[in-house]
């Protein structure tokens, strides 16, 4: 129970931030949400001994159990190291906020977003239902956008929003898709009893299209390529956003829904290809673009997405274990996804530490443009200790947690590329390439950010201020992150026995019996390839920084006009001149158009389903006699009813309308209705007094002057729809499918003590009604009282001049 | 009978229609009253017509009365519908106050004053 409570927990701070901010205005917001952040993160690190001993949490609470949605919190190895992200990054980022966001900024709405994304994070991880995951998948894109808007003044604070939104909810979408195929499989929701039928139905017809569109939600929310375009113009956001949100997080929700899914559609050959080959791409295509910016939060974006690139291809080549099924041999290339487990973490700490110093460098100094950067070292010593800590644990360096993550990629890649099966014998030798070539344009970047941002020489009149070291409290969140980032090279065995193999017992479900996860070890020996392939790494990749700028005219080949970017803009901006032209073409404004479109549906819908249902059949038998005088007044009735739309004059029409409501009133006479005939008697006579009234401050009326061609499709319209009337009301009088109830109000003297039935029943049995009705006319009354009398003030002066 | 009055209605619906789909602001509003007379015919001849006496009680021994039901629901109708066009007209003179125009065609792209 409590661990629903911990998801809920967020949200409901969400919702007292703005009373707290609005009260209490001297009191920083910050520290109440950091409190939150602090109690969940301790709350759920209370779990890491069960976890590790193999234990799971799991509580339902019923939500729609006849759909079988239930909002079922489910903590195991995987949720668990992302919940602690969560919590543990989100904690520090808000430390760090307090510093970073001034107090004139409204702190109230900030901090609500925030919370509202812990909240529907931890959903994400910890639901076990797919469509409550869903529910909180979509949740995290929304406040990404609220956040990314936060400065909303800003064209490309609000353009980069709407471009995050549409993309990552685009993928969300086809989802959810996957979602109800997998659903439409196996019949239930839940992620582990999916995971337990997975071998009655992954010969299924949608098994394919199903993991598709669960991959694309993955990869938008991931930024893999070529979704990746809304990252990097997502750091309008206020910088700890963009530390939290798009490094160390929400774009880990797509890679968590790899490793969630992988026991499902892990071992397919497709899946392996996909996954490793889009995560291989994405890690080269977005280190070798981060090299070109000039922006250190766009190449820091560039380099998230290459990270998050290299992460979803361990998790694709660790997939391939999966193939085997149970034999000893599987065990081996599960390392890849306890390297990429282990990754997950490390770029947290080292990435969310170099936002947190870019974030640092930007608020002092007023810029992040590393060609106006240069010799901070003397003036921000310890804030270029941390961005030095990052960087290099970046670029695969030893000391640093990165390097252990990197070698043991490269273990993997060249693993798989040696596998003899998923056509790798002709392929694979590809892996292990693009990985190092990414590695070296990695290192190229990682160097770039350090010695490019505080050595060289200081440039202080193209700065906004003069540089020097933030407050302390700035420094306490990236420093411990950097803290982390060493303290994990030394012992990152400690992490592994707790964190990471208890979620590859999550992911390998069926080969929990093995012992899965491998020590970490720093050095393999001299004749490792690994140890190689680094020190290759370094060479070549100081080679290429010390001479970038020889080379860097290879970006030429690849002009700003043909990347996505641009593909993106035109298909928006097409979309919004199409549909604005569309939506311009039929609402015209008039409000004759508008009632067109009412009657045309009228008479296609009901017309269409009268004659497809063949219910015009008419029977006349049952009619009354028609006398001679009855006869005279219908056809008077249509004579002066034709006639109106010939009248020359506004008081003919008028007169002639009288005319039809005093025929109405002799019909009721006839009819046996006398009330009725007394009462449309008065109210006519009321009606054309106020017609006459109104013809005194109206204008004559004209001739219409309207176009041949509307006047015709008016006139066409206006039969068929008399037709349609005239033949629904001739067949529903044949069709009398219930006795009348009118037999019951005969009794009124015995019920209401009224001999005029029609009186009782308005006076007594529908009295509530009448009461309703008087109220509507006096409503009316008020109406017509306030249109004469009230003018805005304004309007006075307007018609004084007149 | 019922018939007839059937045919009598369409022939007022089909010129409400007309009148409404018309330029002309007061036309509208006419087209409006027409509709309404239409629809309470149809009320009353859907309840059948002259089937009994005057629903009064204590009239002669034995005699069936006409459905009074369909009665009680026009007569709020026509109290109703009476609102309407007193709301609608004393628009139509207000806008026409405002705007100078009594054509809908005119009135769009005006600006609130």
């Amino acid at each position: 129970m409590t661990l629903n409570i911990a998801i809920i927990i967020p949200f409901i701070a969400a919702a007292l931030i703005p009373l707290i901010y609005k009260k209490i205005p001297k009191f920083h917001i910050g520290w109440f949400a950091i409190i939150v952040s602090v109690v969940l993160f301790i709350y759920l690190a209370r779990y890491i001994p069960s976890i590790a001993n193999g234990n799971v949490i799991e509580n339902t609470v019923h939500w729609i159990p006849a759909y079988g949605i239930n909002f079922t919190a489910y903590l195991d190895g995987l949720s668990l190291i992302l919940a602690l992200l969560i919590t543990g990054v989100g904690s520090l980022v808000i430390l760090y906020s307090i510093f970073y966001l001034s107090s004139k900024e409204s702190l109230g709405h900030f901090y609500t977003y925030l919370m509202l994304f812990m909240g529907a994070m931890l959903g994400v991880v910890l639901s076990d239902n797919m469509m409550v995951l869903y529910v909180f998948w979509e949740l995290t894109s929304i406040s990404s956008f609220l956040l990314i808007a936060f400065w909303y003044q800003r064209k490309r604070s609000r353009d980069g929003a709407r471009k995050s939104l549409l993309i990552t909810v685009a993928g969300g979408f086809a989802m959810l898709v996957g979602f109800i195929m997998i659903y439409s499989m196996t019949g239930t929701w839940s992620i582990r009893e999916v995971i337990g039928l997975v071998s009655e139905f992954s010969n299924h017809a949608l098994f394919i299209p199903a993991m598709i569109l669960v991959l694309l939600g993955a990869f938008t929310k991931s930024a893999q390529f070529p979704f990746h375009i809304w990252l990097p113009d997502a750091m309008e956001a206020p910088t700890p956003v963009s530390a939290y949100l798009h490094s160390a997080t929400m774009v880990k929700a797509g890679i968590y829904l790899v490793a969630r899914f992988t026991p499902i559609f892990g071992g397919e050959v497709s899946w392996f290809w996909l996954v490793t080959g889009v995560g291989i791409f994405t890690l080269f295509w977005g280190s070798f673009n981060a090299v070109r910016q000039t922006d250190l939060k766009a190449l820091l974006a560039y380099s998230t997405i290459s990270q998050l690139g290299m992460i979803m291809s361990m998790f694709g080549m660790g997939s391939a274990a999966l193939h085997f099924g149970y034999t000893v041999e599987s065990t081996f290339y599960t390392q890849a996804t306890f390297a990429a487990l282990f990754h997950l973490v490390n770029h947290s700490t080292f990435k969310g530490a170099l936002f947190m110093v870019v974030g640092i460098v930007d608020h002092e100094v007023g810029t992040r443009d590393i060609r106006r950067l240069g010799g901070l070292i003397t003036l921000m010593p310890i804030t270029f200790t941390f961005a030095t800590i990052g960087s290099f644990s970046m670029a695969g360096l030893p000391l640093f947690n990165g390097f252990l993550s990197k070698e043991m990629f490269f273990t993997a890649a060249l693993n798989i590329s040696e596998a003899g099966f998923f056509s790798l014998d002709t392929w694979g030798v590809l892996i292990p390439i693009i990985a190092w070539v990414a590695s070296i344009f990695t290192f190229v970047y990682s160097m770039i950010i350090v010695f490019q941002t505080f050595l060289g020489p200081y440039q202080e009149e193209k700065l906004e201020h003069p540089a020097h070291e933030p407050p302390i409290g700035m420094l306490v969140a990236p420093g411990i992150l950097a803290l982390l980032v060493v303290g994990l090279f030394f012992v990152p065995n400690l992490l592994g026995d707790y964190l990471l193999r208890p979620a590859m017992a999550s992911i390998f479900p069926t080969l929990s019996g093995e012992e899965l996860g491998v020590p970490i070890y720093a050095w393999h020996g001299w004749e490792s390839p690994e140890l190689w392939m680094t020190v290759g790494v370094v060479i070549i990749g100081a080679l290429l920084y010390i001479y970038r700028k020889y080379w860097t005219g290879v970006y030429r080949l690849f002009p700003e006009k043909w990347s996505f970017n641009v593909f993106y803009s035109f298909i928006l901006d097409w979309m919004e001149e199409r549909s604005t032209a569309i939506t311009n073409n039929y609402m015209t404004g008039y409000l004759r158009d508008y009632l067109v479109y009412i009657y045309l549906f009228f008479i296609v819908a009901i017309g269409g389903t009268i004659l497809y249902t063949g219910a015009y059949s008419f029977d006349i038998s049952g009619n009354a006699p028609i006398t001679t005088f009855e006869a005279i007044i219908a056809i008077v009735m249509m004579i002066a009813a034709i006639s109106i739309l010939f009248a020359k004059s506004r008081l003919t029409a008028i007169l002639i309308n009288s005319i039809l409501g005093f025929g109405v009133a002799a019909f009721f006479v006839l009819f046996r209705a006398p009330d009725l005939a007394l009462t449309q008697l008065i109210v006519e006579t009321v009606t054309t007094v106020l017609f006459l009234v109104a013809y005194y401050f109206l204008p004559e009326w004209q001739k219409e002057d309207v176009p041949r061609r509307s006047r015709n499709v008016n006139i066409v319209i206006s039969i068929l729809v008399g037709v349609v009337f005239t033949v629904i009301a001739l067949a529903v009088q044949n069709g009398r499918l219930f006795e009348t109830i009118s037999g019951y109000f005969e009794n009124s003297y015995e019920l209401a003590g009224g001999k005029n039935i029609v009186n009782a029943i308005l006076g007594d049995f529908r009295a509530f009604d009448t009461m309703l009705e008087v109220v509507v006319l006096l409503i009316a009354g008020i109406g017509v009282y306030t249109f004469i009398k009230l003018k805005a003030k304004k309007e006075d002066e307007h018609f004084e001049d007149q | 009978m019922e018939t007839l009055i059937t045919i009598l209605t369409g022939v007022l619906v089909s010129v409400a229609t007309y009148l409404i789909l018309s330029r002309s602001l007061i036309r509208v509003v006419l087209g409006t009253a027409v509709l309404s007379h239409a629809a309470h015919l149809l009320i009353m001849t859907m309840g059948g017509l002259k089937t009994g006496g005057v629903p009064i009680l204590g009239g002669e021994d034995g005699e069936a009365y006409v459905d009074a039901l369909p009665q009680a629901l026009i007569l709020t109708s026509i109290v109703i519908s009476f609102a309407v066009t007193a709301m609608s007209l004393v628009l139509a003179y207000r806008t026409y106050q405002a705007t100078g125009t009594d054509k809908l065609n005119e009135m769009r792209g005006i600006k609130h004053e």
